[in-house]
Formats: structure tokens, C-alpha cells, sequence
């Protein structure tokens, strides 16, 4: 049975639309992660499932139940928020317990959840203190103690990790994920930040303009975007966008992209061809993750039966440290390669490129949808 | 757990149910008060309030009184000196406190201390202080200079400026700590670049901070604008409106036609001019306040 | 943050410009200070000088005589208006119309704040606005109405009256102080509050109050000051024993054709100004706060 199940869901605020249509099925012990731009309608969506929102249309069942109009506290679900929104007032005690002692929960079973959660997150020696006296990842850890000591059906996560520095970040979404794989609870997990979506979730859902533009597994989602949308928002530097034309190259199907100040380059496709390809002439806008583009190399051939090679000057040189990132002209555009950092180009260098088109994926130029 | 339907529901009008009775309250004070006031104005309220309608007349009398007449002149004279005077001292004080003095806790408890007392108390000590008998005059003939005279309060043309001198003392207190708070709210790197740029302190205050505090000054200006609107206390407990008649306010004189003489209508047509004058104020305040934050907003 | 107004490596300042600089500053200051502190010096002076001192000296001239016996009559013996009973009993006059008022109206407050700032409806924003109207009312437009209204209810002149003036005045104030204070607290607080089973009451209880002393004191300073320094319901709602400390002091001190006292009546109203003035000098910080954000809304 799903853990969550949104059904044909709209929200307006007045006569702003600002979730259109969402359809989710949650499966138990699943980590799902919400992941969009700002204003795309994630953190209402996840307000909309906590009972914090109405719902303008549509519905939402929490483990079979439908919950539309159940308030926040009968939903069984519980929540880490992006400001921790930890009591300023009590001790972290008293936040752990306060759902407790609401809902009337005896002293005794109290006791024993905060011991137990306490010891899951290691924050034993912190009851005492007030969130004030905490560090930003000692408050994330409180603020997820809160949410555990309920153990509900369904935990929701609000961009939890957004208010920590850069390192702390990195370790805290480990322990998210190792905490997961341990607990194995349902989980739906809002932010902005695909690499948390990436590393974290078992699915991913993106978001753009209050719809879901595509729900798959973190794989899918990234080597096989459902649209030109996905497929710029998902991945660090971006996919590289280059317009083509369909064509026949030698009576097998290929793609043209106008090449710099020359002829126009010819890439053959890798077959079979999906079936919507469709005839020559047609537009089409070719997208290639940067790592799939780099220097060309005779051994690569040996693994990569459809690689196409082109030229192209090199124009600004980024260092990483483990590897080199260059952009390069293509055509009329400037496009993103990643090097070895062995393999570095220079600036002007005429560098030949090999391109995986194994990897690189097809949009239609109009709907954006992935060919 | 699921509550009973009409629980629920009861639980989800309860903020609406607690904040009723202070909207009910609010109401009637503002509107239904009000629209009492204007309608007693418009009655031939004498001594008790009658409701029968006896249009403006009260109106037109009051603008043909002669004391009305000396009352607004008088706001006039008194509103503009001490909101001149009240924002100059204000800011002058500001700018002192600003320049990293010691002790400035206890400066600004003594600029601000005749805002905590009230009108009756600081009226009183005044009166006696300007009073040629026991005050400044006093003190300096026996000093030996027999010849001054500083008689203002008992002089018909002169007691006004004596309110404006009592008026400024008590609130420039409250402008100083306003300016201040603008003044330390600047940013403090515009100043550091400025210094950079080789501009004096004067140079800075004139074309960086002051500037940057703009709003401020509207503020202060509103604000003390209302309080000269609704001077009451400060004339009564100073001058009584004397000698004679010659420093009543609006304020005062709607007292003394409601309470003293027993000329409810024209009291209430007084008040209402009262309310005219305040909105005159506080309606564009309000609109351009509003304009600022809308603005503000969309660029930020 | 002061110290970048201050230092200033590239203008020409020796150390003489600056020190005259100094001086300016300090001069300016203690001249302001003086024109501040001379009603209150004369007031305390007066109050322990014998009348022959203070008609041969003047009332700002210096003392040459000294007594601590004007206090006791200004509080228990002094006349006002007929009795004989010092400023004592409309002192507690206003201590029975002030601490009720502002219990009440900053509790009311304090919840209606809480529903306009965490519980918002749609229309709330609006009647937040028509709330704050009342701030702005003044006094005179009210007065009929008000004397009508305490007939009806049997209240004129008694300090129950008084109560409800101030009440329902003062609930525009309380409600914008506690608002604009509680709009601040994060919402998720209160989110995450209900999503632990809290309730409208409990979430107010056990969360917002909690956080709620500043603007509490605040609050209460404003409220308690202002009714207490009130004047014009004071003066024309109560009359004989009934009246507030203000307006029985108009009555001490502008009453009578014999000579004055001025030194009973420097006591009298010293004591008049001690429980505002008190609260001043312990919570001018609240105080301050409370001002600047009646005044500026």
C-alpha cells in the first residue's frame, strides 16, 4: 500500500495557480525528494500534505486514509523545517516532548522515546539546553529528535539542510541517509539543491511552475530527463543545449549542428532510433552533459561505440582541482567540455572533442520534450 | 482521533470567536462614537444631548466665533514654533549624543524624562517657573537687575510662546531619540567610504547620513504635528487658556463648549474640525507610508 | 559601530581641533541638560523649603532652609476641593484606575495580537488596519458619546468608568504593539506546534507567552503611564473624591485664592509624577521602545 498518495492536486492563492495537477504515489520506506527552483510550488506542496495548507482541489491520502480535512496533529506524520523552528523557550527536552505532552502521552513512555531517540542521534549530554545555546548542526539534530520521537507514518523535511555551512551540509545529509537505510521510514524531502536530491532519494520528483515535470528514480532522472527543463536543472555545471536539424547521413540518421564558421557537423545517431525521431528537417535541440564531451582519445573508442568527434576552439579554461572544466565554440554557441586534469586544453587551442552521443539526449525544439 | 464535527468546526472559527469582542469594542468606539459625535453636531444639543436634526448651523457659528477664531490661530502659531523648534532641538541633541560621548545613557535618560511625567505635573511647575512672581523674573531681580522683565505668561500677545517653550521642552526629548535611532541605523560602510572620499564629519552628516534618514524626518514631523493637534493638558495645566482667552487650543475650547457652557453641538462641530485637522495629517501619511512599502517591496 | 563616526584618519584633526570639539559637545549637552532638569530641580527643592524661604528667595532661587514635613501633609493632610485628606486617597484613586486598565487591555491585547499575527483569516489584514484606527482617535470625538454611554451603565463618575474608557482605548495600542511584536516569531514555530498536537490555547500558552516579556513590559509601561498621566476623560468623568491623581492636582493647584503652599503642593506633585517617573528610570528602555512604536505605528 502507498505511504502518500496526492490525486489530481491544485492550489491557488487567489488567482494565482500555484500547484497544477500533481499526481504521486509514495511507497512505503520510500525517500522521496521534492526538488525545484524557488517558486515552484515544492514547500506548498509539502505544507499542503502537513495540513498546513488547504487544499484548493484534489486528494491527498496518508496511508490509504484521505486526510484532506484532517487538522496537522491527527495526520501522523511529523516535520524537520528549514529554521529547525525549535521552541526558543524550552529546553531540548522540552521540544522533544512537547508533541508528547500534547497529545497526553504517559510521563513513562515519554522518558523511554527521548532516551531512545536521544541515543539515535547522540544528543544526550544537549537535553538541558535551549536551542540558543546550540551550533547550527546540533539544532538540525534536535530538530530531527523531534521529528523521530513520534515515529509516525510519513516524515516531511523542509530544505532542513539550507541554514548550514557548506561541510556541515555535506555531513549532515549523509546522516540523513544513513538514518533513512536504518529507520527505513517514509520520507518526503523538500529542496532546491539537486545534489541533495541526487544523493538522498530513492525517487526523485522535479518541480517547475507548480507541476511535476518528471518522477523517476535519481538515475532516470539525470541520464534520461523528460524535458529540456529537467534537464538544465538537474546536474552541476548544466547539460549543454545545441539547436540541430535531423538529417540522413549516409541513409542512416544523424543530427546536424551548424558548425563554427564552416560546414555544418554531422553526428550519426546510435540505432536503433527511438520512434519519435521523426524526418529530416525536423528541429531538434541536441543536450550534452559535459562529461560526456571531452578530449578525444583513440582508446576511448574501445568502450564507446558511438562516439562522434568535432573541433572546436577553446575559450575560457576553469580549473577544478580534479578535473578541468573549458568552454568551447560550438557554432554559434558556447558550450561546456570537461577535461582530465591531465588533459587540460589551453585558450585558443583548436581541441578535438569526442562526444558520446550514446549519452546525450534529443529535445524537440518546440515542446522541449526529451525525443 | 478524530474530533466530533461540530468540535472541529467550533475549533476552527476560535480565533475569529476571541478576537470579536475587541472588534465590537473597537467599532463602536471608532465609528459608532464617531458618527454620534458628527450627528450631535449636526442636533440643537444644548445642555443634554436632542436629536433632532438642525443642520450646519453649528458649523457656521462656530467659524463666526471670535474665541474659534483665536483658538486656530493659535494652533497655527503653536503648531508650527514647536514643530520647528521640537525637530531642530531634537536633532541638534541627536547628533550631539551621535558623536561617541560618555555617559550617553544617562544624557538621554535626562532629554527624555518630560515624556514620562505628565502634562498636569510639568503645566504646573512650569506656570510657577515663568510666572513673573516666583520665576525667572524673580530670580533675577534678586539677582539685582531690577529692570528685566520676562512676563510672557500673564502677557495676552506673549503666553502662546510660553506653551511653545513648555511644548518644545517635552518633546523634543522624544524627537532626539527618534533621529537617533535613524542616525545609528545608516550604513555605517557609506560612511567609511565617504571618509575614504575625504569628506568632512559636517560634509558627511549634510550629504550622506541626513539624506539617508529621510523618512525619518516625516515621521518625526507627523508625530509631533499630532501631538500640537491634540494639545490639551499642556495649555490647561500651564495657562488655563489666558490670560483671558488668549491661549486657548481647539482642544481646549471644545472642552469648554461641551462641559462648561453647555453648548454640546457647537462642542461636537469643534471636535470634528479636530478630527479634520488630525486626518489632514494622517491620511497622506498613511497613503504615502504605504506607497513606500508597496514600493519597497517590489524592488526588494 | 560609533567608532567609525568618530575616527576620521583622513580630515584634518590635531589634537587641539579635536579637543575643542570636545568641549563644544559637552558644552552644548549640559546647557540642554539644564533647560531638561530645571523644572524637576525647583519641584524637589521646593518640596523641603519653609515658606518665608521660598517668598524671599524665589522659587528658583536657593535654599536656605530645609524640612521633611511637607511631604506628610502633601499626602495625608494637604486640602483638595473641600477634604481635608492630603493627595493619599486619589493617589490610590489612580492606582485603582490604572492597574486594572492595564492588566485588561494588555491581555486582551496580547490575544487579539496572537490571532492577527498566527492565526490569520482571510479579511484579518483589514480589520487589523480598522483596529489600529483607534490609535489615532482623539479624545474630544469621544466625549459625548462616552458620558452618555457611562449613564446607561451607571458608571459616571467612578473608577469602574474610568477603566472602560481606558480598556477599550487603549485596546488599538495593546493589540498593535503585541501584533507587530508576534508577527516576528517564526510561523514555523507555530506549524511545527500544531503539527505536535497543540492547540489554539495551548500553542498561545506554552509558546508565544513565553517569548512574549518584552512586548509584555512594554505594553504595560505604555498603558500604565498613559492612563496613569491621562488627564481629559480624568478631569470630565470623575469629580470630588472620585478624581485621578491629575486631575485633583489641577483642582490643588489651581483652586483656592489664599496664598500657595508651594511647598506642599512641590510635594504633592512630586508625588503625583513618582510612579511614572519610577517606572522611567528602571524601564526607560521599554519605555523608549513603547514611544517610538505608538508614535510612529
Amino acid at each position: 500500500m502507498a505511504s502518500l498518495t496526492l490525486r489530481d492536486l491544485n492550489k491557488t492563492f487567489g488567482s494565482v495557480e500555484v500547484l497544477r495537477g500533481i499526481n504521486l504515489e509514495v511507497d512505503a520506506g520510500e525517500f522521496v525528494v521534492l526538488v525545484g527552483p524557488s517558486g515552484c510550488g515544492k514547500s506548498t506542496l509539502l505544507a499542503m500534505i502537513a495540513g498546513l495548507e488547504s487544499v484548493t482541489s484534489g486528494e491527498i491520502a496518508i496511508a490509504g486514509r484521505l486526510v484532506n480535512n484532517v487538522p496537522p496533529k491527527d495526520r501522523d506524520i511529523a516535520m524537520v523545517f528549514q529554521s529547525y523552528a525549535l521552541y526558543p523557550t524550552m529546553t531540548v527536552r522540552g521540544n522533544i516532548t512537547f508533541g508528547m505532552e500534547s497529545r497526553g502521552v504517559p510521563k513513562k513512555e515519554q522518558a523511554a522515546a527521548l532516551a531512545r531517540v536521544a541515543a539515535l542521534l547522540q544528543i544526550e549530554k544537549l537535553l538541558n539546553r535551549k536551542p540558543g545555546q546550540l551550533s547550527g548542526g546540533q539544532r538540525q539534530r534536535v530538530a530531527m529528535g523531534r521529528a523521530l520521537v513520534r515515529d509516525p507514518a510519513l516524515f516531511l523535511f523542509d530544505e532542513p539542510l539550507s541554514n548550514l555551512d557548506a561541510k556541515l551540509r555535506v555531513e549532515m545529509r549523509t546522516e540523513i541517509k544513513k538514518l533513512h537505510q536504518r529507520l527505513a521510514k517514509t520520507t518526503v524531502y523538500v529542496t532546491h539543491d539537486q545534489v541533495e536530491a541526487m544523493t538522498l532519494a530513492s525517487r526523485i520528483a522535479v518541480m517547475h511552475q507548480g507541476r511535476v515535470q518528471q518522477f523517476a528514480v535519481p538515475r532516470m532522472v539525470y541520464d534520461r530527463p523528460a524535458n529540456m527543463f529537467v534537464a538544465g536543472f538537474m546536474g552541476s555545471p548544466s547539460m549543454n543545449f545545441v539547436p540541430a536539424e535531423v538529417v540522413a547521413d549516409e541513409g542512416r540518421p544523424a543530427i546536424a549542428i551548424a558548425g563554427a564558421n564552416g560546414p555544418a557537423v554531422v553526428l550519426p545517431l546510435p540505432e536503433p532510433t527511438p520512434n519519435s525521431l521523426g524526418d529530416r528537417g525536423r528541429r531538434v535541440v541536441l543536450g550534452v552533459r559535459p562529461e560526456h564531451l571531452t578530449r578525444y582519445d583513440r582508446r576511448l573508442r574501445e568502450d564507446k561505440p558511438h562516439l562522434a568527434t568535432l573541433e572546436a576552439p577553446v575559450e575560457v579554461v576553469e580549473p577544478t582541482g580534479a578535473e578541468t572544466m573549458a568552454v568551447v565554440r560550438l557554432g554559434e554557441r558556447e558550450v561546456i567540455a570537461r577535461f582530465e586534469a591531465d588533459a587540460a586544453p589551453v585558450v585558443g587551442e583548436r581541441v578535438t572533442l569526442a562526444l558520446d552521443m550514446a549519452r546525450a539526449c534529443l529535445f524537440d525544439a518546440e515542446t522541449e520534450a526529451l525525443i | 482521533m478524530i474530533a466530533a464535527p461540530a468540535a472541529r468546526r467550533l475549533s476552527a472559527i476560535l480565533p475569529q470567536l476571541v478576537l470579536a469582542p475587541s472588534l465590537v469594542a473597537t467599532f463602536i468606539y471608532v465609528f459608532v462614537f464617531c458618527g454620534w459625535t458628527i450627528f450631535i453636531s449636526l442636533s440643537d444639543s444644548s445642555l443634554l444631548p436632542d436629536y433632532s436634526f438642525a443642520g450646519f448651523h453649528h458649523y457656521a457659528e462656530l467659524w463666526a466665533n471670535r474665541r474659534w477664531n483665536i483658538a486656530y490661530t493659535n494652533l497655527f502659531v503653536f503648531g508650527t514654533l514647536y514643530v520647528v523648534g521640537a525637530t531642530a532641538i531634537g536633532l541638534a541633541l541627536a547628533i550631539l549624543i551621535d558623536q561617541r560621548i560618555r555617559a550617553e545613557a544617562l544624557w538621554r535618560t535626562i532629554y527624555l524624562y518630560p515624556l514620562a511625567v505628565s502634562f498636569v505635573v510639568t503645566g504646573t511647575v512650569w506656570r510657577w517657573i515663568l510666572s513673573p512672581a516666583t520665576g525667572i523674573e524673580s530670580i533675577v531681580h534678586h539677582l539685582g537687575w531690577m529692570g528685566f522683565r520676562f512676563d510672557w505668561i500673564v502677557q495676552r500677545d506673549f503666553a502662546i510662546y510660553t506653551v511653545v517653550i513648555t511644548g518644545i521642552w517635552q518633546a523634543s526629548g522624544f524627537v532626539m531619540a527618534l533621529f537617533l535611532a535613524g542616525l545609528r541605523s545608516v550604513d555605517q560602510d557609506l560612511v567609511k567610504a565617504a571618509q575614504i572620499d575625504g569628506a568632512g564629519m559636517a560634509r558627511i552628516y549634510r550629504k550622506i547620513i541626513l539624506p539617508g534618514i529621510g523618512p525619518i524626518f516625516i515621521a518625526v514631523l507627523v508625530v509631533l504635528l499630532q501631538f500640537a493637534i491634540k494639545t490639551f493638558d499642556l495649555v490647561y495645566a500651564l495657562t488655563g487658556g489666558g490670560p483671558g482667552v488668549s491661549t486657548t487650543v481647539p482642544a481646549i475650547y471644545v472642552y469648554d463648549l461641551m462641559f462648561q457652557r453647555g453648548q454640546m453641538a457647537e462642542g461636537a462641530a469643534a471636535a470634528i474640525m479636530i478630527l479634520a485637522a488630525l486626518s489632514l495629517v494622517l491620511v497622506p501619511y498613511t497613503v504615502w507610508v504605504n506607497w513606500h512599502r508597496r514600493h519597497g517591496e517590489a524592488h526588494g | 559601530m560609533a567608532e567609525a563616526l568618530r575616527y576620521d584618519p583622513l580630515g584634518p584633526s590635531g589634537t587641539w581641533h579635536r579637543q575643542r570639539a570636545r568641549l563644544l559637545v559637552y558644552g552644548l549637552l549640559t546647557l540642554f541638560a539644564l533647560y531638561y532638569l530645571l523644572p524637576l530641580v525647583v519641584v524637589i527643592l521646593n518640596s523641603f523649603r519653609d515658606l518665608p524661604d521660598i517668598s524671599r528667595a524665589g522659587l528658583i532661587g536657593l535654599p536656605s532652609s530645609f524640612s521633611l514635613s511637607y511631604w506628610p501633609i502633601a499626602w495625608s493632610k494637604f486640602c483638595v476641593g473641600g477634604t481635608c485628606a492630603g493627595i493619599a486617597p486619589f493617589f490610590f484613586n489612580s492606582v485603582a484606575m490604572a492597574v486594572p486598565a492595564t492588566i485588561i487591555s494588555t491581555a486582551i491585547g496580547a490575544v487579539n495580537g496572537y490571532v492577527l499575527s498566527k492565526w490569520r483569516f482571510p479579511g484579518s489584514e483589514l480589520l487589523f488596519g480598522f483596529m489600529t484606527l483607534g490609535v489615532f482617535m482623539p479624545g474630544q470625538m469621544v466625549l459625548l458619546p462616552w458620558a452618555v454611554v457611562l449613564g446607561w451603565l451607571k458608571l459616571t463618575n467612578t473608577t469602574a468608568g474610568l477603566v472602560l474608557i481606558h480598556c477599550v482605548q487603549g485596546l488599538s495600542f495593546t493589540t498593535l504593539f503585541c501584533r507587530n511584536y508576534y508577527v516576528n516569531i517564526p510561523d514555523d514555530l507555530i506549524k511545527a506546534a500544531r503539527i505536535d498536537g497543540a492547540g489554539f490555547w495551548r500553542i498561545f500558552r506554552k509558546i508565544v507567552l513565553p517569548l512574549s516579556p518584552p512586548i509584555l513590559i512594554v505594553t504595560v509601561i505604555w498603558q500604565f503611564t498613559n492612563i496613569w498621566n491621562e488627564f481629559l476623560f480624568a478631569v470630565i468623568f470623575s469629580s470630588g473624591t472620585h478624581q485621578p491623581i491629575t486631575a485633583a492636582l489641577i483642582a490643588l493647584s489651581a483652586g483656592g485664592t489664599s496664598v500657595h503652599q508651594y511647598n506642599v503642593e512641590s510635594a504633592a506633585v512630586l508625588i503625583a509624577a513618582a510612579p511614572p517617573l519610577l517606572i522611567y528610570l528602571f524601564g526607560g528602555r521599554y519605555f523608549l521602545r513603547g514611544l517610538t512604536q505608538g508614535a510612529l505605528k
